[in-house]
């Protein structure tokens, strides 16, 4: 317990101070901008399809007199989707164009993009789908869903978890026995194949802003046991100690003590444990979209990109390019697991790994 | 008389049961008695393990009595529980055993003496409660610039002298010293216990002196408890103690006591 940093600036100072807590920082402060920024970034919408265009390959940036140009492309074959550029034709890449209109933020109505092509031509930075949507616009719109859900989930999930566990290690008696022997029944349960039966027991005719929910509510409903074993315990390790003790003799009620005296001791766990557990929603929403039974189409989401992607078409053709969001969830995740990692070192000198 | 405790039994469910308590206990304090006057001190002396902080903690009323009764200013408090307690918490309060445990990691010094006074003197403003705060660091010989440092900045002893002025916010009128010199240096011990003294000079201050060393209870107390499993053995000034121990396992704790 003394090992902990008194401050939490103090803490966010030493993750940034170590190579990998700087790296995994960044990464995700990176990856969660281009989320947020989503609209803009993109040139085109989640569902803009283009038939004439379908796997088209990424397209080749030259320099031209122009300025900034992409390649142009003709479609010599257009069953097996054989592009070959045009010698010499290129389209200039525009910077802050009109596009489609879109809400900054949800709120803020624009149509300014960070780049584009003149409207006849395409700009695909990441290729094109089945339907010739851009695979960079949808990976980024995808990335709203699955890295939102890993955040609102986990912000479920541990809520739900310190309320049960904390109330229970601080208490004891029948609530403690109720917490306990409920968690250990969804434990025993795989957690997949509960996903999937909960997932069924609800028709699919969702919207999909409904479906994003209910997605989030079913991780979170399996996410919350864990954290509240562990919370659990952290609390009666805290109620024994003198302090808790000392609290009372003051004078405090329960709810300050544990508000007071509890919460703030557990914050650093919190920290480590949202960091850890949220690759495991962002896992969870990809496995449910690449079934079938998450995100659905037109919405974009990385799972349902990847799910997209086992068409025999492109292994046999070698469309790379849409195996993007399994990188971008390979990122993220890598990420997070880097973060909690580091957190850990910092906080708990027991865990420290290797030397510092 | 200030505090009488009249048969006092103290009982901890052992766990077990999957979903009610067992019904399996210990019973570490077996009928205790013994009273305490405004402004006196008395010892509470015995092994390991015989039940002094169990004692002290169902004083405090952190642990409810399984019988027996705790009577305070003629009034019982063996029963009451919750917002009941708040007037008894303003007059009794308890200094802990090990100054490692007993300030929270994550509250400033400041936070640390603030609570008690927020909870008991709710009039104070923010900055009152500060310099009252202030004030109390001065008197337990620590300065007052130590407010907005944090519990691992501070030595043992240090820390203590932190616990006896959290007690001391309150303005009580009995402390329960739990064993608060035994988890530090002696050269550091007898500035602690000379603190104590002094404070209770200058305060009035009742104490239930709990320690497992006759030799710094015979220094503090009016009255030494010898306890022995949970049954006070023997009760009687220090002085008599010493000359004339009636009971076999008094000598034998008396035995113990290197001479000085
Ligand atoms: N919370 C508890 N649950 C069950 N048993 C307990 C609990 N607290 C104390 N005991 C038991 O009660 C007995 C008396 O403990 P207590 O802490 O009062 O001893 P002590 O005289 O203060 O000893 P020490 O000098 O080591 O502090 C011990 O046998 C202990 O194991
Ligand atoms: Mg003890």
């Amino acid at each position: 317990m003394s090992s902990l940093p008194a401050k939490s600036s103090g803490l966010w100072r030493q993750v940034i101070s170590r190579p990998q807590g700087a790296l995994a920082l960044g990464l995700l402060a990176f990856l969660y901008l281009c989320a947020l920024f989503a609209p803009f970034l993109a040139p085109y919408g989640p569902s803009d399809q283009d038939l004439q265009r379908t796997y088209h390959p990424p397209t080749a940036l030259t320099w031209t007199r122009e300025g900034l140009s992409v390649r142009l492309y003709k479609n010599s074959d257009p069953t097996q989707a054989l592009y070959q550029p045009i010698p010499g034709k290129t389209a200039v890449v525009r910077w802050l164009p009109l596009g489609h209109p879109y809400r900054l933020f949800g709120l803020f109505p624009c149509r300014r993009h960070l780049f584009g092509v003149e409207s006849k031509q395409k700009i695909y930075l990441l290729g094109s789908d089945s339907t010739g949507r851009d695979v960079f616009s949808r990976l980024l719109y995808g990335a709203q869903v699955s890295l939102s859900i890993g955040l609102i989930g986990i912000s479920i999930s541990l809520g739900v978890g310190l309320i049960a566990g904390g109330l229970a290690g601080y208490f004891g008696g029948w609530f403690d026995s109720l917490v306990m022997r409920t968690t250990e029944l969804l434990m025993a349960i795989p957690g997949l194949y509960l996903l999937l039966a909960l997932r069924g027991a609800f028709a699919s005719q969702f919207s999909s802003g409904e479906v994003y929910l209910l997605i989030v509510i079913i991780l979170s409903f399996l996410g919350w046991s864990g954290a509240a074993r562990v919370i659990r315990g952290l609390a009666l390790s805290l109620r024994a100690q003198t302090f808790v003790d000392a609290a009372i003799v003051t004078g405090l009620s329960p709810w300050r003590i544990l508000w007071r005296h509890l919460l703030p001791n557990l914050a650093s766990y919190l920290l480590v444990a949202s960091a850890l557990s949220i690759p495991g929603y962002i896992l969870g929403e990809a496995a449910l979209s690449f079934l079938g039974i998450g995100i659905q189409e037109p919405a974009a989401s990385w799972g349902l990109m990847l799910a997209q992607a086992q068409e025999m078409k492109v292994f046999m053709c070698n469309f790379w390019w849409l195996l993007t969001p399994g990188a971008a969830v390979f990122l993220t995740v890598a990420a997070f697991n880097l973060l909690g990692d580091t957190l850990r070192d910092v906080i708990d000198p027991h865990f420290r790994t290797g030397n510092r | 008389m200030l505090l009488e405790v009249a048969n006092l039994v103290v009982r901890y469910p052992l766990p077990g049961g999957l979903f009610f308590r067992s019904r399996r206990f210990v019973e570490p304090v077996k009928g205790v008695s013994f009273r305490i006057r405004a402004g006196r001190t008395v010892g509470l002396v015995g092994e390991s393990g015989s039940g002094k902080t169990t004692i002290g903690k169902a004083v405090v009323r952190l642990i409810a009595p399984h019988s027996g009764e705790i009577r305070y200013r003629q009034e019982r408090i063996d029963g009451l529980s919750g917002a009941r307690l708040h007037p008894y918490r303003k007059r009794v309060q308890m200094i802990f055993q090990d100054p490692h445990n007993s300030l929270n990691p994550r509250l400033s010094i400041a936070r640390i003496l603030g609570e008690p006074l927020e909870i008991h003197f709710p009039a104070l403003r923010a900055q009152e409660r500060r310099s009252r705060a202030a004030d109390l660091l001065r008197r337990v010989g620590l300065p007052s610039d130590s407010l907005d440092r944090f519990p691992h900045e501070f030595s043992g002893g240090q820390r203590q002298r932190i616990g006896i002025a959290r007690a001391l916010a309150v303005e009580p009128e009995l402390i329960v010293c739990d064993e608060p010199v035994s988890a530090l240096d002696v050269s550091i011990q007898a500035q602690i216990v000379n603190l104590l003294q002094d404070l209770q000079q200058e305060l009035g201050l009742a104490y239930l002196f709990i320690s497992h060393d006759l030799a710094v209870v015979e220094h503090m107390s009016d009255e030494v408890l010898v306890l022995n499993e949970g049954r006070i053995v023997e009760a009687a000034p220090p002085e008599e103690l010493y000359r004339n121990p009636k009971n076999e396992y008094t000598r034998k704790l008396l035995a113990a006591v290197p001479s000085l």
